[in-house]
Protein backbone atom coordinates (compact mmCIF):
# COMPACT_ATOMS: atom_id res chain seq x y z
CA UNK A 1 0.00 0.00 0.00
CA UNK A 2 2.91 2.52 1.12
CA UNK A 3 6.02 2.94 -0.87
CA UNK A 4 9.52 4.00 0.16
CA UNK A 5 9.88 6.35 3.16
CA UNK A 6 6.01 5.87 4.06
CA UNK A 7 7.20 2.40 5.10
CA UNK A 8 9.29 3.66 7.83
CA UNK A 9 6.29 5.57 9.24
CA UNK A 10 4.20 2.39 9.23
CA UNK A 11 6.57 0.15 10.81
CA UNK A 12 5.60 -0.39 14.65
CA UNK A 13 2.20 0.61 13.91
CA UNK A 14 -0.95 -1.52 14.04
CA UNK A 15 -2.47 -2.30 10.90
CA UNK A 16 -5.75 -0.96 10.19
CA UNK A 17 -8.61 -2.29 7.60
CA UNK A 18 -8.99 0.14 5.00
CA UNK A 19 -12.00 1.89 5.12
CA UNK A 20 -14.52 1.09 2.19
CA UNK A 21 -14.96 4.57 1.08
CA UNK A 22 -11.56 6.39 1.15
CA UNK A 23 -12.80 10.47 1.51
CA UNK A 24 -13.27 10.81 4.82
CA UNK A 25 -15.72 13.95 4.33
CA UNK A 26 -17.51 11.96 1.58
CA UNK A 27 -18.01 8.94 4.19
CA UNK A 28 -18.86 10.70 7.66
CA UNK A 29 -21.37 12.65 5.30
CA UNK A 30 -22.74 9.62 4.45
CA UNK A 31 -22.88 7.69 7.61
CA UNK A 32 -24.49 11.10 9.41
CA UNK A 33 -26.75 11.04 6.62
CA UNK A 34 -28.00 7.65 6.66
CA UNK A 35 -28.52 8.09 10.66
CA UNK A 36 -30.20 11.14 10.38
CA UNK A 37 -32.47 9.80 7.89
CA UNK A 38 -33.17 6.12 9.34
CA UNK A 39 -34.02 7.90 12.93
CA UNK A 40 -36.59 10.34 11.28
CA UNK A 41 -38.24 7.63 9.24
CA UNK A 42 -38.36 4.46 11.60
CA UNK A 43 -39.78 8.00 13.56
CA UNK A 44 -42.04 8.12 11.20
CA UNK A 45 -43.89 4.95 11.03
CA UNK A 46 -46.24 4.15 13.16
CA UNK A 47 -46.76 0.61 14.61
CA UNK A 48 -49.50 -0.56 16.61
CA UNK A 49 -47.04 -2.98 18.85
CA UNK A 50 -50.75 -4.32 20.75
CA UNK A 51 -52.40 -5.17 17.56
CA UNK A 52 -48.74 -6.88 16.28
CA UNK A 53 -49.11 -8.74 19.36
CA UNK A 54 -52.66 -10.28 18.91
CA UNK A 55 -51.59 -10.90 15.00
CA UNK A 56 -48.95 -12.98 16.25
CA UNK A 57 -51.13 -15.48 17.11
CA UNK A 58 -53.04 -15.54 13.31
CA UNK A 59 -48.86 -15.34 11.95
CA UNK A 60 -48.65 -19.30 14.17
CA UNK A 61 -52.04 -20.25 12.46
CA UNK A 62 -50.62 -19.42 9.18
CA UNK A 63 -47.53 -20.96 9.49
CA UNK A 64 -49.22 -23.99 11.00
CA UNK A 65 -51.43 -24.31 8.03
CA UNK A 66 -48.69 -24.70 5.79
CA UNK A 67 -48.15 -27.88 7.74
CA UNK A 68 -51.83 -28.60 6.94
CA UNK A 69 -52.46 -27.13 4.00
CA UNK A 70 -56.48 -27.59 2.60
CA UNK A 71 -56.10 -28.41 -1.30
CA UNK A 72 -59.84 -30.17 -1.21
CA UNK A 73 -62.36 -27.92 0.37
CA UNK A 74 -61.98 -24.72 -2.81
CA UNK A 75 -60.65 -27.38 -5.22
CA UNK A 76 -62.72 -25.95 -7.94
CA UNK A 77 -61.71 -22.56 -7.44
CA UNK A 78 -57.68 -23.35 -7.16
CA UNK A 79 -57.57 -25.36 -10.05
CA UNK A 80 -59.91 -22.58 -12.15
CA UNK A 81 -57.82 -19.97 -10.69
CA UNK A 82 -54.53 -22.48 -11.33
CA UNK A 83 -55.33 -23.29 -15.23
CA UNK A 84 -56.29 -19.69 -15.77
CA UNK A 85 -53.10 -18.08 -14.47
CA UNK A 86 -51.03 -20.79 -16.58
CA UNK A 87 -53.01 -19.87 -19.64
CA UNK A 88 -52.29 -16.21 -19.29
CA UNK A 89 -48.68 -17.25 -18.69
CA UNK A 90 -48.04 -19.18 -21.91
CA UNK A 91 -50.00 -16.91 -24.30
CA UNK A 92 -48.89 -13.78 -22.59
CA UNK A 93 -44.97 -14.80 -23.21
CA UNK A 94 -45.70 -16.44 -26.79
CA UNK A 95 -46.96 -13.24 -27.84
CA UNK A 96 -44.71 -11.43 -25.76
CA UNK A 97 -41.53 -13.02 -27.52
CA UNK A 98 -43.37 -12.76 -30.89
CA UNK A 99 -43.18 -9.02 -30.64
CA UNK A 100 -40.20 -8.21 -28.81
CA UNK A 101 -38.35 -10.09 -31.55
CA UNK A 102 -39.33 -7.14 -34.39
CA UNK A 103 -38.49 -4.28 -31.71
CA UNK A 104 -35.56 -5.78 -30.17
CA UNK A 105 -33.88 -5.86 -33.50
CA UNK A 106 -35.07 -2.10 -34.60
CA UNK A 107 -33.88 -1.23 -30.94
CA UNK A 108 -30.23 -2.72 -31.54
CA UNK A 109 -28.38 0.58 -32.73
CA UNK A 110 -25.76 -1.69 -34.85
CA UNK A 111 -28.47 -2.46 -37.00
CA UNK A 112 -31.14 0.02 -37.24
CA UNK A 113 -31.32 3.46 -38.69
CA UNK A 114 -31.33 6.21 -35.85
CA UNK A 115 -35.21 6.52 -36.17
CA UNK A 116 -36.41 3.24 -35.91
CA UNK A 117 -33.73 2.98 -32.70
CA UNK A 118 -35.80 6.19 -30.95
CA UNK A 119 -39.45 4.65 -31.72
CA UNK A 120 -38.48 1.23 -30.38
CA UNK A 121 -36.35 2.56 -27.72
CA UNK A 122 -39.24 4.72 -26.86
CA UNK A 123 -41.69 1.62 -26.39
CA UNK A 124 -38.87 -0.34 -24.31
CA UNK A 125 -38.91 2.97 -21.78
CA UNK A 126 -42.54 3.14 -21.09
CA UNK A 127 -43.21 -0.98 -21.33
CA UNK A 128 -40.28 -0.50 -18.57
CA UNK A 129 -41.68 2.31 -16.37
CA UNK A 130 -44.76 1.29 -15.53
CA UNK A 131 -45.72 -1.52 -13.17
CA UNK A 132 -47.72 -4.89 -13.93
CA UNK A 133 -50.47 -3.74 -11.73
CA UNK A 134 -51.03 -0.62 -12.92
CA UNK A 135 -51.50 -1.51 -16.39
CA UNK A 136 -53.93 -4.24 -15.11
CA UNK A 137 -55.71 -1.78 -13.42
CA UNK A 138 -55.82 0.62 -16.55
CA UNK A 139 -56.42 -2.69 -19.09
CA UNK A 140 -59.15 -3.88 -16.42
CA UNK A 141 -61.16 -0.48 -16.44
CA UNK A 142 -60.85 -0.45 -20.79
CA UNK A 143 -61.02 -4.03 -21.24
CA UNK A 144 -63.39 -5.07 -18.75
CA UNK A 145 -62.54 -7.67 -15.80
CA UNK A 146 -61.16 -11.17 -17.01
CA UNK A 147 -57.97 -12.93 -18.27
CA UNK A 148 -57.80 -10.73 -21.58
CA UNK A 149 -56.33 -7.92 -19.56
CA UNK A 150 -54.02 -10.14 -17.87
CA UNK A 151 -52.64 -11.45 -21.17
CA UNK A 152 -52.62 -7.99 -22.35
CA UNK A 153 -50.62 -6.53 -19.00
CA UNK A 154 -47.78 -9.53 -19.29
CA UNK A 155 -47.70 -8.92 -22.86
CA UNK A 156 -46.91 -5.55 -22.98
CA UNK A 157 -44.68 -6.37 -19.61
CA UNK A 158 -42.55 -8.78 -21.52
CA UNK A 159 -42.03 -6.73 -24.50
CA UNK A 160 -40.33 -4.37 -22.45
CA UNK A 161 -38.04 -6.85 -20.92
CA UNK A 162 -37.25 -8.61 -23.56
CA UNK A 163 -36.96 -6.48 -25.94
CA UNK A 164 -34.22 -4.60 -23.94
CA UNK A 165 -31.84 -7.87 -23.83
CA UNK A 166 -32.14 -8.76 -27.60
CA UNK A 167 -31.15 -5.77 -28.01
CA UNK A 168 -27.94 -5.69 -25.98
CA UNK A 169 -27.54 -8.72 -27.34
CA UNK A 170 -27.17 -8.08 -30.59
CA UNK A 171 -25.29 -4.74 -29.54
CA UNK A 172 -22.72 -6.95 -28.71
CA UNK A 173 -22.38 -9.47 -31.24
CA UNK A 174 -19.46 -10.63 -32.66
CA UNK A 175 -19.76 -8.22 -36.57
CA UNK A 176 -17.10 -10.50 -38.31
CA UNK A 177 -19.90 -13.46 -38.14
CA UNK A 178 -22.26 -11.25 -39.75
CA UNK A 179 -20.25 -9.58 -41.85
CA UNK A 180 -18.96 -12.81 -43.49
CA UNK A 181 -22.53 -13.29 -44.18
CA UNK A 182 -23.19 -10.08 -45.86
CA UNK A 183 -20.47 -10.52 -48.23
CA UNK A 184 -22.07 -13.31 -49.53
CA UNK A 185 -24.46 -11.23 -51.05
CA UNK A 186 -27.50 -11.99 -48.56
CA UNK A 187 -30.56 -9.64 -48.20
CA UNK A 188 -31.14 -8.16 -45.26
CA UNK A 189 -33.87 -10.80 -44.10
CA UNK A 190 -30.90 -13.24 -44.84
CA UNK A 191 -28.43 -11.42 -43.24
CA UNK A 192 -30.34 -11.43 -39.85
CA UNK A 193 -31.53 -15.00 -40.18
CA UNK A 194 -28.00 -16.40 -40.86
CA UNK A 195 -25.91 -13.99 -39.24
CA UNK A 196 -27.60 -12.29 -36.24
CA UNK A 197 -30.06 -14.67 -35.34
CA UNK A 198 -27.48 -18.05 -34.51
CA UNK A 199 -25.67 -15.68 -32.47
CA UNK A 200 -28.46 -14.29 -30.19
CA UNK A 201 -30.27 -17.38 -29.99
CA UNK A 202 -28.68 -19.22 -26.75
CA UNK A 203 -29.67 -15.96 -24.89
CA UNK A 204 -32.74 -15.76 -26.61
CA UNK A 205 -34.14 -18.80 -24.92
CA UNK A 206 -33.02 -18.69 -21.76
CA UNK A 207 -34.35 -14.93 -21.50
CA UNK A 208 -37.84 -16.77 -22.74
CA UNK A 209 -37.33 -18.81 -19.93
CA UNK A 210 -36.80 -16.62 -17.38
CA UNK A 211 -39.48 -14.47 -18.41
CA UNK A 212 -42.30 -17.70 -18.69
CA UNK A 213 -41.25 -18.16 -14.65
CA UNK A 214 -41.25 -14.34 -14.23
CA UNK A 215 -44.85 -14.10 -15.84
CA UNK A 216 -46.38 -16.67 -13.96
CA UNK A 217 -44.99 -15.02 -10.49
CA UNK A 218 -47.21 -12.04 -11.74
CA UNK A 219 -50.36 -13.42 -12.96
CA UNK A 220 -50.72 -15.07 -9.36
CA UNK A 221 -51.31 -11.07 -8.29
CA UNK A 222 -53.21 -9.69 -11.17
CA UNK A 223 -56.31 -11.39 -9.69
CA UNK A 224 -56.50 -8.83 -7.12
CA UNK A 225 -57.30 -5.68 -9.99
CA UNK A 226 -59.47 -8.40 -11.46
CA UNK A 227 -57.37 -9.21 -14.07
CA UNK A 228 -57.89 -12.93 -14.17
CA UNK A 229 -55.92 -15.89 -12.64
CA UNK A 230 -54.88 -17.34 -9.31
CA UNK A 231 -55.12 -13.92 -7.35
CA UNK A 232 -58.73 -13.79 -6.94
CA UNK A 233 -58.92 -17.07 -5.30
CA UNK A 234 -56.41 -16.30 -3.24
CA UNK A 235 -57.34 -12.74 -2.00
CA UNK A 236 -60.75 -14.44 -1.24
CA UNK A 237 -58.43 -16.95 0.95
CA UNK A 238 -57.10 -14.11 3.06
CA UNK A 239 -59.87 -12.09 3.26
CA UNK A 240 -61.99 -15.11 4.97
CA UNK A 241 -58.65 -15.60 6.96
CA UNK A 242 -58.92 -19.42 5.43
CA UNK A 243 -55.30 -19.41 6.20
CA UNK A 244 -55.09 -23.73 4.69
CA UNK A 245 -56.56 -22.93 1.58
CA UNK A 246 -54.23 -19.56 0.94
CA UNK A 247 -51.51 -21.96 2.21
CA UNK A 248 -52.34 -24.90 -0.23
CA UNK A 249 -52.04 -21.84 -2.98
CA UNK A 250 -49.14 -20.52 -2.38
CA UNK A 251 -47.53 -24.18 -1.92
CA UNK A 252 -49.12 -24.64 -5.06
CA UNK A 253 -47.25 -21.31 -6.43
CA UNK A 254 -44.04 -21.78 -5.02
CA UNK A 255 -44.23 -25.52 -6.40
CA UNK A 256 -44.68 -24.79 -9.97
CA UNK A 257 -41.92 -21.45 -10.14
CA UNK A 258 -39.55 -24.14 -8.88
CA UNK A 259 -40.54 -26.94 -11.54
CA UNK A 260 -40.25 -24.03 -14.48
CA UNK A 261 -36.35 -22.85 -12.69
CA UNK A 262 -36.14 -26.78 -13.14
CA UNK A 263 -36.94 -27.34 -16.28
CA UNK A 264 -35.37 -23.53 -17.56
CA UNK A 265 -32.01 -24.69 -16.17
CA UNK A 266 -32.63 -28.01 -17.90
CA UNK A 267 -33.31 -26.28 -21.84
CA UNK A 268 -30.69 -23.45 -20.89
CA UNK A 269 -27.78 -25.68 -20.30
CA UNK A 270 -29.20 -27.80 -23.62
CA UNK A 271 -28.65 -24.53 -25.78
CA UNK A 272 -25.59 -23.01 -24.70
CA UNK B 1 -25.16 -27.41 -41.09
CA UNK B 2 -25.30 -29.82 -43.95
CA UNK B 3 -24.84 -30.45 -47.18
CA UNK B 4 -27.75 -32.34 -48.86
CA UNK B 5 -28.72 -33.47 -52.68
CA UNK B 6 -31.79 -32.56 -54.55
CA UNK B 7 -33.55 -34.81 -56.41
CA UNK B 8 -31.68 -33.23 -59.70
CA UNK B 9 -28.33 -34.14 -58.79
CA UNK B 10 -26.96 -30.98 -57.54
CA UNK B 11 -25.58 -30.65 -54.10
CA UNK B 12 -27.18 -27.62 -51.75
CA UNK B 13 -25.83 -26.21 -48.35
CA UNK B 14 -28.98 -26.55 -45.83
CA UNK B 15 -28.64 -24.81 -42.07
CA UNK B 16 -30.29 -27.80 -40.66
CA UNK B 17 -30.76 -31.61 -41.36
CA UNK B 18 -34.00 -32.58 -42.96
CA UNK B 19 -34.47 -34.98 -40.15
CA UNK B 20 -33.69 -31.76 -37.69
CA UNK B 21 -35.90 -29.43 -40.06
CA UNK B 22 -38.90 -31.99 -39.75
CA UNK B 23 -38.73 -31.94 -35.42
CA UNK B 24 -38.04 -28.15 -35.65
CA UNK B 25 -41.65 -27.66 -37.73
CA UNK B 26 -43.13 -30.56 -35.37
CA UNK B 27 -41.86 -28.29 -32.65
CA UNK B 28 -43.54 -25.17 -33.98
CA UNK B 29 -46.45 -27.14 -34.41
CA UNK B 30 -47.27 -28.06 -31.28
CA UNK B 31 -46.31 -24.28 -30.09
CA UNK B 32 -49.06 -22.84 -32.23
CA UNK B 33 -51.51 -25.46 -31.32
CA UNK B 34 -50.22 -24.49 -27.40
CA UNK B 35 -51.45 -20.90 -28.22
CA UNK B 36 -54.37 -20.99 -29.95
CA UNK B 37 -55.92 -23.30 -27.69
CA UNK B 38 -55.35 -20.83 -24.44
CA UNK B 39 -56.13 -17.84 -26.87
CA UNK B 40 -59.44 -19.63 -27.26
CA UNK B 41 -59.80 -19.84 -23.66
CA UNK B 42 -59.04 -16.43 -22.80
CA UNK B 43 -61.49 -15.71 -25.81
CA UNK B 44 -64.40 -17.60 -24.27
CA UNK B 45 -63.43 -15.75 -20.84
CA UNK B 46 -64.06 -12.37 -22.35
CA UNK B 47 -67.07 -10.33 -23.15
CA UNK B 48 -66.13 -9.12 -26.41
CA UNK B 49 -68.28 -6.39 -26.51
CA UNK B 50 -66.88 -4.28 -24.10
CA UNK B 51 -63.43 -5.00 -26.17
CA UNK B 52 -65.37 -3.67 -28.94
CA UNK B 53 -66.05 -0.79 -26.86
CA UNK B 54 -62.10 -0.10 -25.50
CA UNK B 55 -61.54 2.38 -27.30
CA UNK B 56 -64.25 4.88 -27.07
CA UNK B 57 -64.14 4.01 -23.03
CA UNK B 58 -60.01 4.87 -23.42
CA UNK B 59 -60.82 7.97 -25.39
CA UNK B 60 -63.48 8.83 -22.09
CA UNK B 61 -60.82 8.16 -19.21
CA UNK B 62 -58.02 10.04 -21.07
CA UNK B 63 -60.19 13.08 -21.67
CA UNK B 64 -61.86 12.56 -17.72
CA UNK B 65 -57.65 12.66 -16.60
CA UNK B 66 -56.23 16.01 -18.85
CA UNK B 67 -55.28 17.65 -16.71
CA UNK B 68 -54.14 16.00 -13.49
CA UNK B 69 -55.33 17.81 -10.48
CA UNK B 70 -52.40 19.63 -9.34
CA UNK B 71 -53.65 21.04 -6.16
CA UNK B 72 -54.17 17.54 -4.90
CA UNK B 73 -50.29 16.88 -4.55
CA UNK B 74 -50.00 18.38 -1.00
CA UNK B 75 -51.93 15.71 0.21
CA UNK B 76 -49.50 13.38 -1.95
CA UNK B 77 -46.22 14.31 0.11
CA UNK B 78 -47.02 12.34 2.86
CA UNK B 79 -47.60 8.98 1.36
CA UNK B 80 -44.62 9.32 -0.63
CA UNK B 81 -41.94 9.86 2.37
CA UNK B 82 -44.10 6.49 3.57
CA UNK B 83 -43.32 4.86 0.16
CA UNK B 84 -39.73 6.03 0.24
CA UNK B 85 -39.59 4.40 3.99
CA UNK B 86 -40.77 1.39 2.49
CA UNK B 87 -39.09 0.71 0.43
CA UNK B 88 -35.78 1.93 2.58
CA UNK B 89 -36.35 0.16 5.32
CA UNK B 90 -37.20 -2.78 4.17
CA UNK B 91 -34.59 -2.97 1.93
CA UNK B 92 -32.20 -2.44 4.98
CA UNK B 93 -34.07 -5.52 6.56
CA UNK B 94 -34.08 -7.92 3.78
CA UNK B 95 -30.08 -7.33 3.59
CA UNK B 96 -30.01 -7.65 7.32
CA UNK B 97 -31.66 -11.77 6.79
CA UNK B 98 -29.95 -12.37 3.64
CA UNK B 99 -26.57 -12.72 5.08
CA UNK B 100 -26.86 -15.23 6.98
CA UNK B 101 -28.72 -17.56 4.31
CA UNK B 102 -26.28 -16.25 1.34
CA UNK B 103 -23.70 -17.37 3.68
CA UNK B 104 -25.28 -21.05 4.43
CA UNK B 105 -26.25 -21.37 0.25
CA UNK B 106 -22.49 -20.31 -0.77
CA UNK B 107 -20.88 -23.92 -1.47
CA UNK B 108 -17.51 -22.82 -0.16
CA UNK B 109 -18.88 -20.68 3.00
CA UNK B 110 -21.91 -23.15 4.10
CA UNK B 111 -20.99 -25.53 7.15
CA UNK B 112 -20.22 -29.02 5.42
CA UNK B 113 -19.22 -32.75 6.49
CA UNK B 114 -16.88 -34.67 4.21
CA UNK B 115 -18.62 -38.14 3.37
CA UNK B 116 -17.76 -41.32 1.26
CA UNK B 117 -18.93 -41.93 -1.64
CA UNK B 118 -21.00 -44.94 -0.59
CA UNK B 119 -23.67 -42.11 1.08
CA UNK B 120 -23.24 -39.85 -2.10
CA UNK B 121 -24.63 -43.37 -4.00
CA UNK B 122 -27.43 -43.05 -1.88
CA UNK B 123 -28.48 -39.60 -2.53
CA UNK B 124 -31.20 -39.31 -5.09
CA UNK B 125 -29.36 -38.12 -8.41
CA UNK B 126 -31.61 -34.84 -8.65
CA UNK B 127 -31.12 -33.65 -5.27
CA UNK B 128 -26.94 -34.01 -5.65
CA UNK B 129 -26.57 -30.41 -7.47
CA UNK B 130 -28.14 -28.79 -3.82
CA UNK B 131 -26.62 -30.95 -1.23
CA UNK B 132 -23.17 -31.52 -2.64
CA UNK B 133 -20.85 -28.87 -2.04
CA UNK B 134 -17.48 -30.32 -3.44
CA UNK B 135 -16.31 -33.45 -5.50
CA UNK B 136 -12.46 -34.61 -4.90
CA UNK B 137 -11.06 -37.72 -6.12
CA UNK B 138 -12.10 -39.79 -3.15
CA UNK B 139 -13.33 -36.89 -0.61
CA UNK B 140 -16.94 -35.54 -1.11
CA UNK B 141 -18.20 -33.19 0.97
CA UNK B 142 -22.31 -32.34 1.78
CA UNK B 143 -23.59 -29.26 3.08
CA UNK B 144 -26.95 -30.10 5.17
CA UNK B 145 -28.31 -26.39 6.02
CA UNK B 146 -27.71 -25.68 1.81
CA UNK B 147 -31.34 -27.13 1.11
CA UNK B 148 -32.64 -24.56 3.33
CA UNK B 149 -31.33 -21.56 2.37
CA UNK B 150 -32.19 -22.33 -1.11
CA UNK B 151 -35.56 -23.03 -0.18
CA UNK B 152 -35.60 -19.99 2.14
CA UNK B 153 -34.57 -18.24 -1.31
CA UNK B 154 -36.83 -19.83 -3.83
CA UNK B 155 -39.97 -19.42 -1.32
CA UNK B 156 -39.71 -15.74 -0.45
CA UNK B 157 -38.95 -14.89 -4.15
CA UNK B 158 -41.67 -16.40 -5.77
CA UNK B 159 -44.17 -15.01 -3.84
CA UNK B 160 -45.11 -11.66 -5.35
CA UNK B 161 -44.72 -8.89 -2.59
CA UNK B 162 -48.23 -7.96 -2.80
CA UNK B 163 -49.56 -11.14 -1.81
CA UNK B 164 -46.64 -10.97 0.85
CA UNK B 165 -48.63 -7.84 1.87
CA UNK B 166 -51.82 -9.53 1.49
CA UNK B 167 -50.66 -12.01 4.01
CA UNK B 168 -48.85 -9.40 6.65
CA UNK B 169 -52.78 -7.39 6.67
CA UNK B 170 -54.36 -10.35 7.71
CA UNK B 171 -51.96 -10.94 10.39
CA UNK B 172 -50.51 -7.85 12.08
CA UNK B 173 -53.28 -5.26 10.14
CA UNK B 174 -53.24 -2.69 7.94
CA UNK B 175 -50.69 0.26 7.43
CA UNK B 176 -46.36 0.84 6.43
CA UNK B 177 -45.16 -1.24 8.93
CA UNK B 178 -46.52 -4.41 7.21
CA UNK B 179 -45.48 -2.97 4.04
CA UNK B 180 -41.72 -2.44 4.99
CA UNK B 181 -42.20 -6.30 6.46
CA UNK B 182 -43.78 -7.38 2.65
CA UNK B 183 -40.96 -5.67 1.20
CA UNK B 184 -38.12 -7.56 3.65
CA UNK B 185 -39.82 -10.89 3.19
CA UNK B 186 -39.88 -10.66 -0.46
CA UNK B 187 -36.21 -9.11 -1.02
CA UNK B 188 -34.68 -11.88 1.23
CA UNK B 189 -34.48 -14.65 -1.87
CA UNK B 190 -33.73 -12.20 -4.76
CA UNK B 191 -30.63 -10.11 -2.42
CA UNK B 192 -29.62 -13.62 -1.14
CA UNK B 193 -29.26 -15.40 -4.24
CA UNK B 194 -26.97 -12.78 -5.88
CA UNK B 195 -24.75 -12.37 -2.43
CA UNK B 196 -24.12 -16.45 -2.73
CA UNK B 197 -23.26 -16.15 -6.04
CA UNK B 198 -20.78 -13.65 -5.28
CA UNK B 199 -19.44 -15.10 -2.36
CA UNK B 200 -18.90 -18.41 -4.45
CA UNK B 201 -17.22 -16.35 -6.94
CA UNK B 202 -14.29 -15.42 -4.74
CA UNK B 203 -10.79 -15.44 -4.90
CA UNK B 204 -9.67 -18.52 -2.90
CA UNK B 205 -6.05 -17.06 -2.82
CA UNK B 206 -7.10 -14.36 -0.14
CA UNK B 207 -8.86 -17.00 1.59
CA UNK B 208 -5.75 -19.07 2.00
CA UNK B 209 -3.54 -16.08 2.74
CA UNK B 210 -5.70 -14.98 5.86
CA UNK B 211 -6.26 -18.41 7.16
CA UNK B 212 -2.21 -18.84 6.55
CA UNK B 213 -1.65 -16.23 9.21
CA UNK B 214 -3.86 -18.30 12.00
CA UNK B 215 -6.81 -16.12 11.30
CA UNK B 216 -10.03 -17.66 13.18
CA UNK B 217 -13.48 -19.17 11.35
CA UNK B 218 -14.42 -14.98 12.08
CA UNK B 219 -11.70 -13.13 11.22
CA UNK B 220 -11.20 -15.37 7.74
CA UNK B 221 -15.15 -14.37 6.96
CA UNK B 222 -13.98 -10.79 8.00
CA UNK B 223 -10.90 -10.36 5.96
CA UNK B 224 -10.88 -12.90 3.87
CA UNK B 225 -13.91 -12.96 2.42
CA UNK B 226 -16.06 -9.92 3.10
CA UNK B 227 -14.12 -7.18 1.61
CA UNK B 228 -14.01 -9.42 -1.32
CA UNK B 229 -18.23 -9.31 -1.38
CA UNK B 230 -17.98 -5.69 -0.31
CA UNK B 231 -18.83 -3.80 -3.67
CA UNK B 232 -21.32 -6.79 -4.77
CA UNK B 233 -22.87 -6.31 -1.80
CA UNK B 234 -23.44 -2.73 -2.31
CA UNK B 235 -24.65 -3.31 -5.78
CA UNK B 236 -27.00 -5.74 -4.71
CA UNK B 237 -27.98 -3.25 -1.62
CA UNK B 238 -28.90 -0.28 -4.40
CA UNK B 239 -30.10 -2.79 -7.55
CA UNK B 240 -33.10 -4.01 -4.91
CA UNK B 241 -33.68 -0.73 -3.56
CA UNK B 242 -34.78 0.39 -6.52
CA UNK B 243 -36.60 -2.20 -7.14
CA UNK B 244 -38.41 -1.46 -3.88
CA UNK B 245 -39.07 1.42 -5.07
CA UNK B 246 -41.38 0.16 -7.70
CA UNK B 247 -42.84 -1.96 -5.82
CA UNK B 248 -43.84 -0.02 -2.67
CA UNK B 249 -45.82 2.38 -4.69
CA UNK B 250 -48.62 0.28 -5.69
CA UNK B 251 -48.50 -1.76 -2.12
CA UNK B 252 -50.94 0.64 -0.88
CA UNK B 253 -53.51 -0.97 -3.34
CA UNK B 254 -53.99 -4.01 -0.88
CA UNK B 255 -53.59 -1.29 1.65
CA UNK B 256 -50.12 -1.69 2.82
CA UNK B 257 -49.23 1.97 3.69
CA UNK B 258 -47.77 4.69 0.52
CA UNK B 259 -49.07 6.06 -2.21
CA UNK B 260 -50.90 3.81 -3.53
CA UNK B 261 -53.47 3.93 -0.81
CA UNK B 262 -54.19 7.67 -2.41
CA UNK B 263 -54.14 5.80 -5.79
CA UNK B 264 -56.52 2.97 -4.42
CA UNK B 265 -58.98 5.22 -3.13
CA UNK B 266 -58.77 7.80 -5.94
CA UNK B 267 -60.19 5.21 -8.49
CA UNK B 268 -62.82 4.22 -6.16
CA UNK B 269 -64.18 7.02 -6.42
CA UNK B 270 -63.46 7.33 -10.04
CA UNK B 271 -61.06 10.79 -9.54
CA UNK B 272 -59.31 10.31 -12.54
CA UNK B 273 -57.55 14.07 -12.46
CA UNK B 274 -56.16 12.32 -9.11
CA UNK B 275 -55.24 9.38 -10.49
CA UNK B 276 -53.70 10.59 -13.34
CA UNK B 277 -51.43 12.71 -10.90
CA UNK B 278 -50.37 9.98 -9.05
CA UNK B 279 -49.52 8.10 -12.13
CA UNK B 280 -47.34 10.97 -12.41
CA UNK B 281 -45.30 11.05 -9.62
CA UNK B 282 -44.86 6.95 -9.21
CA UNK B 283 -43.62 7.58 -12.95
CA UNK B 284 -40.96 9.83 -11.41
CA UNK B 285 -40.32 8.27 -8.71
CA UNK B 286 -38.78 4.84 -10.66
CA UNK B 287 -36.94 7.16 -13.27
CA UNK B 288 -35.47 8.82 -10.46
CA UNK B 289 -34.96 5.58 -8.31
CA UNK B 290 -33.76 4.04 -11.57
CA UNK B 291 -31.18 6.69 -12.25
CA UNK B 292 -29.83 7.27 -8.50
CA UNK B 293 -29.58 3.24 -8.51
CA UNK B 294 -27.86 3.42 -12.12
CA UNK B 295 -25.02 6.26 -10.74
CA UNK B 296 -24.49 4.77 -7.71
CA UNK B 297 -23.62 0.80 -9.29
CA UNK B 298 -21.62 2.70 -11.31
CA UNK B 299 -19.63 4.23 -9.17
CA UNK B 300 -19.29 1.09 -6.96
CA UNK B 301 -17.78 -1.11 -10.17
Amino acid sequence: MAAGGDLDLLIGTRWKKPPFIRRAWLRWLLILGTGAYLVAAVASVEVNWARVYEGLERGAAFVAAFGDPDFTSRWQDIRDGMLESVIMTIASTVAGILISIPIGLGAARNIAPLPVYLVCRGIIAISRALQEIIVAILLVAIFGFGPLAGFLTLSFATIGFLSKLLAEDIESMDRVQAEAIRATGASWLQWVNYGVQPQVMPRLVGLSMYRLDINFRESAILGLVGAGGIGATLNTAFDRYEFDTAAAILILIIGTVMALEYISGIIRAKVQ
Amino acid sequence: MAIISLPDGHRTWRRFTPRAQILRWFGYLIGVAVFVWCWNRISEATTWFFVWDAPRIAGDILTRATPPRWSYMEKLWWPIWDTINIATLGTIAALVMAVPVAFMAARNTTPQISVSPVVIRMIPPFLRPVLMTSTGQDSYTIGPIRPIALLIIVSTRSINSLIWALLLIAIIGPGVFAGIVAIAIRSIGFCAKLLYEAIEEIDHGQVEAVTATGGSRWQVMAYGIVPQIMPAFAGIAVFRWDINIRESTVLGLVGAGGIGLQLSSSLNVLAWPQVSLILLVILLAVVISEWVSAKVRGAII
